[in-house]
């Protein structure tokens, strides 16, 4: 308890940097295209890479569109691809490492193959074999980085249940009549919620950078579409005439990625007793 | 000992094979007809035919695959379609130039980031503490891709102290080619720096809470002698894993820096075989990387019983 009280004015100030972060996030994903001053997409060829002016206030790009405008649609495009991966690849891991853990034999052995082929790929080169398969696209995103990333959540899943399975209230829930499925929905599936939502707030931020870095190899959303990763790919070419077009885009990706580490850690420090530094 | 070393490489074997596989089928679900893709749109109806067969794109898919294992141990990675080229020259080129900046970054990066993240956790929250913390959360937090064309603008353009040209051969001009490689090779170590402090601090204040760094104290040593020589090398082995997993996995990451600095590497390799469905190449930047994730993490567990005795027991 000491030690506890004695954490938190630390934690306290992670907790409420990566939840301003995140709410301010979530407003412009939820608001964006009613707060933009102009359509993202709208040219105004005379002020092509402006500066900061009256008119665009944080300049205009290359072809003359709304800097300002672009930068809060991309918000909207990274939050959406964001949360939609981390659902995907929340809900298909959960569904693989809950049956192979439940019913382990042959199935789990099966299933833990595959996934551990998976694993072996390191960092972006399975999301970059699956946009090969699937063509640069919104949805193509989604599903490449969700199944590039399930296979993190099969294996905490899989081993949450491995490890509570045998415990008494698991068999208690089977001696009472319940049946298999009961107990695991009932039983077994609610002690994975604090792993997996430790799990959620790290990936939520990987997931965003893996989209900017695929978007800035042009592999990601694809152009006209505003994303933060796309506008520092169009913008590299005037990097010495415009640097505020590289500057803006990227600023936007670091301020929230810091937002979510930070409360990843404040999530991790508060559900994951044993990870405490 | 021994035994220890047998059974890891040996125990890579079916990873390599799964690996091969997964390559081979992702392949495979890339739509369109990889013969017809070849021949182009002017392609006479019987030309695809009969280059399907050569390809042996006609026989089953087992059967396929096999043959396709067989070439890729012998050392036949195939043909490009865009050059014609044999795709293993290239890929070995272009792995050698993405590997001197992996290894350079990799090794400036652990020799800053380790000692840090220990000196924070000796100094768990104090003022250095914080610092280092804050520090790596932001380098944590920053693109590596966008931290590039930072580094670029600032020193590169604005200050004009180092080249942009990215790449040059060390054959043509040494100079000028160790010169080209600070900006990559920095920006690599101060993305890079970020995730490893923080391992080291988190691993050492693990370590330092155990009863034989008491007993050395205890026994009179001054605090830098029980640090680097009770606690290092127990911190330093969970940190040495990740080191591992980092350098691996950069060889596919690195494609946004090589895109930075127009870097003829591996990652860009893929990147534009992916574009321009250049399928032998994808397919085998992809066996590539991963081939030597899979061994460079097979190095670092054969180096690990040096830092760990326990674990060969």
């Amino acid at each position: 308890m000491i030690a506890r009280a004695r954490r938190l004015p630390r934690l306290r100030l992670n907790a409420l940097l990566g939840v301003t972060v995140v709410v301010l996030l979530a407003l412009l994903a939820l608001f964006g295209p009613f707060i933009a001053p102009y359509d993202p997409l709208k040219l105004d060829l005379p002020a092509r890479m402006s500066g900061f002016t009256a008119q665009h206030w944080l300049g205009a790009d290359e072809f003359g569109r709304d800097v300002a405008s672009r930068l809060i649609v991309g918000a909207r495009t990274s939050a959406w691809i964001a949360l939609a991966t981390v659902a995907f690849a929340l809900a298909t891991g959960t569904a693989i490492g809950v049956a192979a853990g439940y019913l382990r034999g042959w199935t789990d052995r099966i299933l833990m193959m595959v996934n551990d082929a998976f694993l072996a790929f390191p960092g972006l080169l399975l999301a970059l074999g699956f946009m090969a398969v699937f063509g640069a696209s919104r949805n193509g995103i989604i599903v490449a980085l969700g199944l590039a990333y399930m296979p993190v959540v099969v294996r905490v899943v899989r081993s949450t249940v491995l490890s509570v399975r045998e415990r008494e209230f698991v068999e208690a829930s089977r001696v009472t009549g319940n049946s298999e499925i009961v107990t695991m929905l009932r039983h077994v599936l609610p002690n994975c919620v604090a792993p997996v939502t430790v799990l959620a707030t790290t990936m939520f931020g990987w997931i965003i950078l893996s989209e900017s870095a695929l978007s800035f190899l042009g592999l990601g959303v694809p152009p006209p579409a505003p994303s933060w990763g796309n506008m520092l790919a169009t913008a590299r070419p005037y990097i010495n005439q415009a640097p505020h077009l590289i500057v803006l885009p990227g600023l936007c990706i670091s301020i929230t990625l810091l937002g979510v580490n930070m409360l990843g850690d404040a999530v991790r420090d508060w559900l994951d007793p044993k990870m405490k530094t | 000992m021994g035994r220890f070393i047998l059974t890891r490489i040996l125990s890579a074997i079916p990873t390599l094979l799964i690996v091969s596989l997964t390559v081979f089928s992702l392949m495979r679900m890339i739509p369109g007809d990889p013969a017809a893709l070849m021949l182009g749109d002017l392609a006479q109806p019987g030309q695809v035919e009969a280059l399907r067969e050569e390809m042996g794109l006609d026989r089953p898919v087992a059967v396929q695959y096999l043959l396709w294992l067989g070439n890729v141990v012998t050392g036949d990675f195939g043909l490009s379609i865009a050059t014609g080229d044999p795709v293993l020259p290239e890929l070995w080129d272009r792995f050698t130039v993405s590997a001197t900046i992996v290894f350079a970054a990799i090794l400036l990066a652990t020799l800053i980031a380790v000692p840090a993240g220990m000196i924070a956790a000796w100094r768990q929250n104090k003022g250095t503490d914080f610092a280092v913390i804050g520090v790596a959360t932001v380098l944590l937090s920053i693109p590596s891709f966008w931290l590039g064309l930072m580094l670029l603008l600032v020193f590169g353009l604005w200050l004009g102290w180092l080249p942009i040209v990215g790449y040059v051969p060390f054959s043509r001009d040494p100079g000028l080619a160790a010169l080209a490689l600070i900006l990559p090779v920095a920006t690599l170590v101060l993305a890079e720096s970020g995730s490893i402090a923080r391992m080291a601090r988190a691993s050492t204040i693990e370590v330092a809470r155990l009863e034989y760094i008491t007993h050395a104290r205890a026994k009179g040593l001054s605090e830098a002698a029980v640090m680097w020589r009770h606690a290092f090398r127990n911190a330093f082995a969970p940190t040495w894993t990740l080191i591992g997993l980092i350098l691996g996995s950069l060889l596919a990451n690195i494609a946004v820096i090589e895109t930075v600095f127009t870097i003829p590497g591996l990652g860009r390799m893929l990147v534009d075989g992916i574009y321009a469905r250049d399928y032998p190449v994808v397919q085998g930047c992809m066996l590539y990387i991963a081939f030597m994730y899979v061994l460079v993490n097979l190095a670092v567990d054969l180096v690990y019983p040096l830092l760990d005795p326990r674990v060969t027991a």
